[in-house]
């Protein structure tokens, strides 16, 4: 089984040299630790930066210089700043090549579900709503379970959606999927994780195609 | 050169009444309009509704307004950040509109750029577009959006003129920009309020024509909302 570390570190097998990339708060933020090597990528985060470098050194904070996470951030050369509506003109144009975010739900069609739970949480969808209406290329980042032990990987979503038929990819504590027309098709399991053990944790359609490899990290 | 300096925040803000429609710039605090949030809080007009990504924090930004209630509506996209929010949201005390961040930013620049209304793909599905138009281009749906109509606009900027030319600095430029000129009156505060002529007319983000007024910012706190440090190697 993987920890979030683990899970970012799965998805980071998945940038691609030149891609430009849109890292949600949660787990999505941790992929950047796990840049594979000999690969330029950039992070694009949406309230108005394009090369997003790691955390400042104490005492370097800049409170002028922050990412979607309102967390202080640095830059890396050949980075710029920008207004929100080209920021998501940048997204919404395609121009972004990967988006990766966290979910609560999602759904076998490609539906996801990650900013209200009514009467409980509501915090607002911020930017996501315009990422996974635009973006090519998403992939979730997320546990396979809630905290009660229930699926998140579902036939229908049961919050209100984020998006529809959009996400691409999950990758869970328990394994990588894909979505497809049928549903979530296996690609790897997680580290001692077994096809039943996935099996048992998704309520939606899962297709297991031959022997299901274990997931590799270098 | 047509000036656009006035001497004070009270200047600045005179001609703002109860029942307003405001819009303030801002990411989180990240670029925030400060000293107009601090005079709107001293002239304690009420019924205000306020057009801005965020809603500060708990005793900060527009926490500030929410405290004493002077807000009745938020249009918004994120509000995660602040408790007294929520509680009042939660409780139908306050009106919340919740909309994609992508389409407040456009909504902002469809009301500068004379637009009334565009077509985004986002909340297509979700409860965002119920009600909206909708329609199919290429293949592809997307929901209708409206210009937003605004009474004020507050922005903060790093460095402006005499002529209201502004100038940026960093991720506080964010929502600024696509506001100034979105709303029958625009007000922006700098950090720095310089000479005409003293900035360089290629480096100017806005043009002063989006702008009614500037004055300097008496003071910037500048609250960073997460410090988040790495050790050095």
């Amino acid at each position: 089984m993987l920890d979030k570390n683990g899970i970012a570190k799965r998805i980071a097998k998945e940038l691609q040299d030149g891609y430009f990339v849109n890292l949600g708060i949660g787990i999505p933020t941790l992929v950047a630790n796990y840049i594979p090597e000999g690969i330029e990528v950039e992070f694009q985060s949406e309230n108005g930066v394009l090369g997003m470098g790691p955390f400042p050194f104490q005492g370097e904070e800049d409170p002028d210089i922050i990412n979607a996470g309102k967390q202080t951030i640095t830059t890396m050369p050949g980075a710029s700043f920008f207004d929100s509506a080209t920021s998501f003109n940048m997204i919404r144009g395609q121009h972004v090549d990967l988006t990766i975010l966290g979910a609560m739900e999602v759904s076998e069609d490609g539906d996801i579900a990650n900013w209200k739970i009514p009467g409980k949480m509501v915090k607002g969808m911020g930017g996501a709503m315009d990422l996974v209406a635009s973006a090519e290329n998403i992939i979730v980042a997320m546990m396979h379970t809630n905290k009660a032990g229930a699926s998140k990987l579902l036939k229908n979503c049961s919050l209100p959606l984020t998006g529809v038929n959009c996400v691409k990819k999950v990758v869970t504590n328990l394994a990588l999927l894909e979505i497809t027309e049928k549903g979530f098709k296996l690609l790897e399991r997680a580290p001692g994780v077994s096809v039943d053990d996935i099996r048992n944790a998704t309520e939606g359609n899962l297709i297991v195609e031959g022997d299901i490899p274990e997931m590799k990290f270098d | 050169m047509i000036r656009k300096t006035v001497p004070n925040v009270t200047e600045a803000l005179s001609g703002v009444k109860d029942n307003m429609t405001l819009m303030l710039g801002g990411f989180g605090l990240c670029g925030i309009p400060e000293n107009a949030i601090a005079e709107l809080v001293k002239l304690n007009t009420t019924g205000l509704t306020c057009i801005s990504n965020n809603a500060g924090v708990d005793d900060f930004g527009l926490g500030l307004l929410l405290q004493k209630k002077q807000i009745t509506k938020m249009v918004s996209s994120y509000v995660g950040e602040n408790d007294e929010f929520e509680r009042q949201m939660l409780s139908g005390e306050l009106d919340v509109e919740l909309i994609p961040q992508g389409t407040l930013a456009e909504r902002c620049r469809a009301a500068q750029g004379g637009f009334p209304a565009f077509y985004t793909p986002a909340g297509y599905g979700t409860e965002v577009a119920e009600g909206k138009e909708t329609r199919e281009f290429n293949g592809k749906m997307y929901v209708l959006e409206h210009a937003f109509k605004a009474d004020f606009a507050f922005v903060k900027a790093w460095k402006g003129d005499e002529a209201g030319n502004l100038i940026f600095k960093g991720t506080a430029r964010n929502f600024n920009p696509c506001m100034c000129g979105a709303a029958k009156i625009t007000v922006a505060e700098v950090e720095e309020l310089v000479p005409a002529g003293t900035l360089d007319p290629d480096q100017v983000h806005i043009p002063g024509i989006f702008v009614q007024r500037i004055f300097q910012g008496e003071r910037y706190e500048k609250r960073i909302e997460q410090r988040t440090v790495r050790k050095r190697e």
